[in-house]
């Protein structure tokens, strides 16, 4: 009896069977199993970004290391620059000084050397002038009298005879 | 949503111990009316297919839902009408009756011209095809709302995990889909998903209803010859239908010494009922062991009253240790209510994957 499949319940099981099928596996089952195997392909692509990033983080990193070093050395080297050209500049400037005040220095000099030579001759003109004015008082005193200048008179004229002769 | 869960296994498992406890209730009925209590009848009463629902039996009154009879007669057409009609078996209603014994015992029958018994087609909607209707029903609800959450909730660019009853259904169809479909069938495990998942949780649903002695179960749905029937003839279909050349070839022109093959085609003809006791296998398999499952309860609850005659002593003994095996095994029902599914399932993706086969020179290739 109970191996004896009953008519009825043969329909009643396929017709419902049937109605179950073609409603799950048209409304049911797919859309749930492509929904997560669309949530599992988006978390394994998200997983795939994030180890994307953080393979560009850490390049980034590393470039902004080597950026760092860069301008440290480029810091140095501009440091070093500066210094040295400090130096030249004020060797330079010191070199110039020392040519301008030779050169300052001989014309003094030579200004020193003219200003003596006009002093010496204004000594010679003003020595000159006194001597003169000395000797007429000197010769006005001896010759205050006729026979003192008659005989000075011949002894100037004998002079001149002499050196002319 | 937690607690939501621990509620609903705890109602569960509430109802299968009430098992235990009230299937005792209604059997001692039968006791107390003082005829001899006949085991084998009660047992194969249940077992078989009812035009009632049977609900309980109190003080000589049967209180049972009546469900719609449904006959065509060869002498007078189509008939419908409840089966209340029938007084519980005991009135006969325009001519029909149910039979007393013979052949047709239990079932629907009429007198022909002749005087002979016969069945007239009958489409009644059976105690098992309610329980099959409303086990489908509620199929169709819950994987319906678990897909309609998605349809609300869940968009391609921004995906989300479903908590609570959805997450767990979720978790136990990919578990289906993942652990026994797609490994079983092969690469083309997507075109057969939707039969294999439907036929799945279709058997479990109706073998877990089955073991819930209250309105909506206690029906011996997959333990039914008729029902096991269908779906292995589905399998079969599909395993045949969407059977490649090269599976073909095998049946008709397998690899083996030719005097195998032809004058008389001995492996031809192997290979073909192999096709035919593959599907047979799964009917059996899944009727036997739902069958077994509920005769072990039932013939448990039986103790009770078998023993009363022997004493009370050993009658309070025996009850004790009927409820405590009667729940131990309804336990391992539980078991074997998803064991039998996934078994059926399993075996079916194999069959469909086998009959998947690429010719061999194109395996070596991969």
């Amino acid at each position: 009896m109970l191996l004896q499949p009953d008519f009825g319940l043969l329909f009643w099981m396929l017709l419902s069977f049937g109605v179950v099928f073609a409603i799950l596996a048209k409304f049911g089952f797919p859309i749930i199993t492509k929904m997560v195997d669309e949530r599992n392909a988006y978390i394994e692509k998200s997983l795939d970004a994030a180890k994307e990033a953080n393979k560009q983080l850490a390049n980034i990193k590393e470039e902004c290391e080597a950026l760092l070093t860069s301008a440290r050395n480029e810091q140095v080297k501009i440091l070093n620059d500066a210094e040295s050209t400090r130096n030249r500049i004020v060797n330079e400037a010191k070199d110039q000084a020392r040519a301008e005040g030779l050169k300052e220095l001989e014309e003094v000099r030579k200004q020193i050397k003219l200003e003596k030579e006009d002093a010496i001759k204004d000594i010679r003109r003003q020595v000159a002038d006194l001597s003169v004015d000395i000797a007429e008082k000197v010769l006005r005193d001896n010759l205050s009298t006729s026979k003192e200048q008659m005989a000075m008179i011949d002894r100037l004229v004998d002079e001149a005879m002499v050196s002319k002769s | 949503m937690n607690n939501r869960f621990k509620y609903i296994i705890t109602l569960f498992i509430f109802l299968f111990i009430a098992g235990g406890i009230f299937q005792p209730v209604k059997a001692a009925d039968h006791g107390n009316e003082g005829e001899d209590l006949n085991v084998k009848e009660l047992i194969l009463d249940h077992l078989g297919d009812a035009y009632e629902w049977h609900i309980t039996t109190w003080k000589d009154s049967h209180i049972s839902i009546p469900l719609p009879v449904i006959l065509y007669s060869e002498s007078s057409g189509f008939q419908m009408f409840s089966s209340s009609k029938f007084h519980h078996g005991a009135e006969s209603h325009n001519g029909f009756y149910i039979a007393k014994d013979g052949d047709y015992k239990g079932k629907i029958v009429e007198k022909n011209a002749a005087g002979e018994e016969v069945r007239p087609w009958d489409f009644s909607i059976t105690k098992n095809a309610a329980a099959l209707i409303i086990a489908s029903i509620l199929l169709i609800i819950i994987i319906l709302s678990v897909a309609r959450w998605y349809k609300k909730n869940s968009k391609a660019d921004d995906p989300k995990v479903p908590k609570g009853f959805v997450g767990f259904m979720e978790l136990f169809i990919m578990n289906v889909n993942d652990d026994i479909i797609k490994p079983c069938v092969g690469k083309n495990y997507r075109k057969f998903a939707p039969y294999l998942l439907t036929a799945f949780f279709f058997i479990f649903i109706n073998n877990l209803l089955g073991l819930i002695p209250l309105f909506p179960g206690g029906a011996n749905v997959t333990g039914n010859i008729a029902i096991t029937l269908v779906l292995a003839v589905f399998t079969l279909v599909i395993v045949n239908v969407f059977g490649t050349k090269e599976y073909y070839k095998e049946i008709f022109w397998p690899e083996v010494p030719t005097w195998l093959k032809v004058p008389i085609p001995i492996m031809p003809a192997i290979e073909l009922v192999g096709v035919f006791t593959k599907p047979f296998a799964l009917m059996i398999r899944l009727f036997a062991n739902i069958l077994a499952g509920h005769s072990i309860v039932l013939g448990l609850v039986c103790l009770i009253f078998v023993t009363v005659k022997l004493g009370t002593a050993i009658n309070l003994s025996m009850t004790g240790v009927s409820v405590l095996l009667t729940i131990f095994i309804d336990f391992v029902e539980i078991l074997v209510a998803y064991i039998q599914a996934y078994v059926f399932t399993m075996l079916s993706a194999v069959f469909i994957g086998l009959a998947q086969v690429e010719p061999h020179h194109a395996k070596s290739h991969e």
